[in-house]
């Protein structure tokens, strides 16, 4: 057996999309229990590399592996979380903070009827991100922030060994930032390898063991993200780069 | 034996057979309605209702019980509108409104084929028609009302993400594409069972209203869908019997009290809500 697995390998990933390139040849490789950050502006290709590595993108060319296995063939649901980039936006039906994080843990088969672990789990994912008190109570009713929470209690639920997150921090409030950035200490304690996507980031900084930036749909800087060629590429003007762009990062 | 007995609406046997199929129709309807209006398919019972009408058509011109081609169609119907939505592009909602009106001018031009009479019984299939429900209907009726009332029931959570975050659910490796398929025939089966009831033009009435008032009262999924389909079977018993003695069209009727819920919903939800407020800021 060989421990040393990459959980995510990507090999001359390529997304088209009607009139675009989204994903330009993406070769790159992800060690267990390390947390990822991608980085990048709008359209640079960060979420779609991480929808392409979920099955959510059309594939144009190349392929994907999660822990050794060929993404088509690879059956293991439960072994991947996802939590989406999602702005608050009100849902018709009211539905309860325990109701979506119980979807979290289809991915054990959706089946099947919840039985006691299930439900432990459920209550346990429901604490880690602190809105016990909230259970109950309809996802409308949230603040952005804890509505986001209640979609990363849905993944937690799951217990992924993988854990992809599509801008979790985007626009919501520094408290929720901080119990996040706990969560995932939690997580990455046990094991767990995450994938983060974001364009800052805050108080998770000192949790990144790798940053890997996107530009134009290829891979434009993978390091420390203590490095400060990232800094450069953040705070300064680019050679390859069009004026002005460097003004979008933050880190 | 008088009318004058308080459950005298009981006693034709035409109104038992009614009140039965109403029922069945008035709880199955909004249990699957939640799903298409999580997911923002509200009108996808009226279009499919349409394609039903070929259905009920090619029933009359084959000699057939209408009900039976009418679910056989239907399906088939939902399965090219969900096919659609899959492959389709930009021409997806255009492809859509062809086959809905195509499905309703086939209809039309089948009835015509078929006989002369048969424009009343057209208009049985297009605004219901409780009273002249047959034994062997009713049989159909609890037969598929109790297949969907079972899927429903058994598939509520993964129907629930689907719905709800259809990314998420696909991640989860939940088969979304077949699930998709599943609800399109469950509306499909739905509306064929509801189209003696309510009629095939005000089936999704009673899909969606009931849904649309149990949202204005529950903070919960399941809150949602046990008040809905409590609403549905509330407002399909009671508007066939108010027909009984009123001597009005009982699909019409049921359709109106239940938009009357509706409306005294939203009131009681605003007030309550207007209520919380001044709690909260005194």
């Amino acid at each position: 057996m060989q421990i040393d697995i990459d959980v995510l390998r990507a090999t001359d990933l390529s997304v088209h999309y009607p009139g675009r390139i989204a994903l330009d040849s993406v070769s790159l490789s992800i060690k267990k229990s390390s947390v990822v950050a991608v980085l990048g502006a709008n359209g640079s290709g960060k979420s779609t590399f991480v929808k392409a590595c979920l099955g959510l993108a059309p594939i144009y060319s190349g392929q994907v592996e999660i822990f050794g296995q060929e993404f088509s063939k690879f059956k293991d649901h439960n072994r991947i979380g996802y939590v989406p980039q999602r702005l608050h936006d009100v849902m018709g039906i009211p539905a309860t903070v325990a109701e979506v994080v119980e979807s979290g843990r289809l991915s054990h088969g959706w089946l099947r009827q919840l039985g006691q672990l299930d439900k432990e789990k459920i209550s346990h994912a429901i604490e880690v991100v602190g809105l016990k008190d909230r259970r109950n109570d309809s996802v409308n009713s949230l603040s952005g922030g804890q509505y986001q929470r209640t979609l990363i209690a849905r993944a937690l639920a799951s217990e992924p060994d993988l854990l992809f997150l599509d801008e979790p921090t985007a626009g919501v409030d520094l408290a929720t930032q901080i119990i996040f950035a706990d969560a995932l200490k939690h997580l990455v304690d046990g094991g767990t390898t995450v994938v983060l996507v974001s364009h800052e980031l805050g108080p998770l900084r000192p949790l990144i063991d790798r940053a890997i930036m996107f530009r134009e749909g290829r891979v434009d800087f993978d390091g420390s993200p203590e490095a400060e060629a990232l800094d450069q590429h953040v705070f300064h003007d680019h050679p390859h780069s069009s004026q002005g762009r460097a003004q979008e990062w933050s880190l | 034996m008088s009318s004058f007995v308080i459950f005298g609406f009981l006693e034709p046997a035409f109104m038992q057979r009614a009140l039965l199929a109403a029922l069945l129709v008035g709880l199955c309807a909004p249990l699957v309605g939640i799903f298409l209006v999580q997911r923002r398919l509200s009108l996808m019972g009226d279009g499919l209702g349409h394609i039903a009408l070929t259905g009920v058509a090619l029933g009359f011109l084959l000699q057939t019980n209408p009900i039976l081609t009418a679910v056989i169609i239907a399906s088939i119907g939902a399965i090219v509108v969900e096919l659609i939505r899959f492959y389709g592009k930009t021409s997806g909602d255009l492809a859509l409104a062809v086959l809905f009106y195509g499905g309703i001018a086939g209809g039309v031009m089948l009835i015509g084929l078929s006989s002369k009479k048969s424009n009343v019984n057209l208009l049985s299939y297009l605004f219901g028609s409780l009273t002249t429900v047959s034994k062997f209907d009713i049989a159909i009726i609890l037969v598929l009302a109790a297949v969907i009332l079972t899927l429903t029931l058994a598939l509520k959570r993964p129907l629930f993400a689907l719905c709800h975050d259809p990314e998420f659910a696909q991640v989860s490796g939940i088969p979304v594409r077949a699930l998709s398929m599943i609800l399109a025939v469950m509306t499909a089966v739905t509306v064929t069972i509801s189209m003696r009831v309510v009629g095939l033009l005000l089936v999704s009435a009673l899909m969606i209203i009931p849904v649309a008032s149990a949202q204005q009262l529950s903070s919960s999924f399941s809150g949602t869908r046990i008040k809905a389909s409590t609403i549905g079977a509330t407002g399909a018993l009671s508007g066939v019997i108010l027909s009984f003695y009123f001597d009005l069209a009982p699909g019409a009727l049921i359709v109106l009290l239940v938009i009357a819920f509706f409306l005294v919903s939203i009131g009681v939800s605003s007030l309550s809500r207007r209520r919380k407020l001044s709690t909260q800021v005194s």
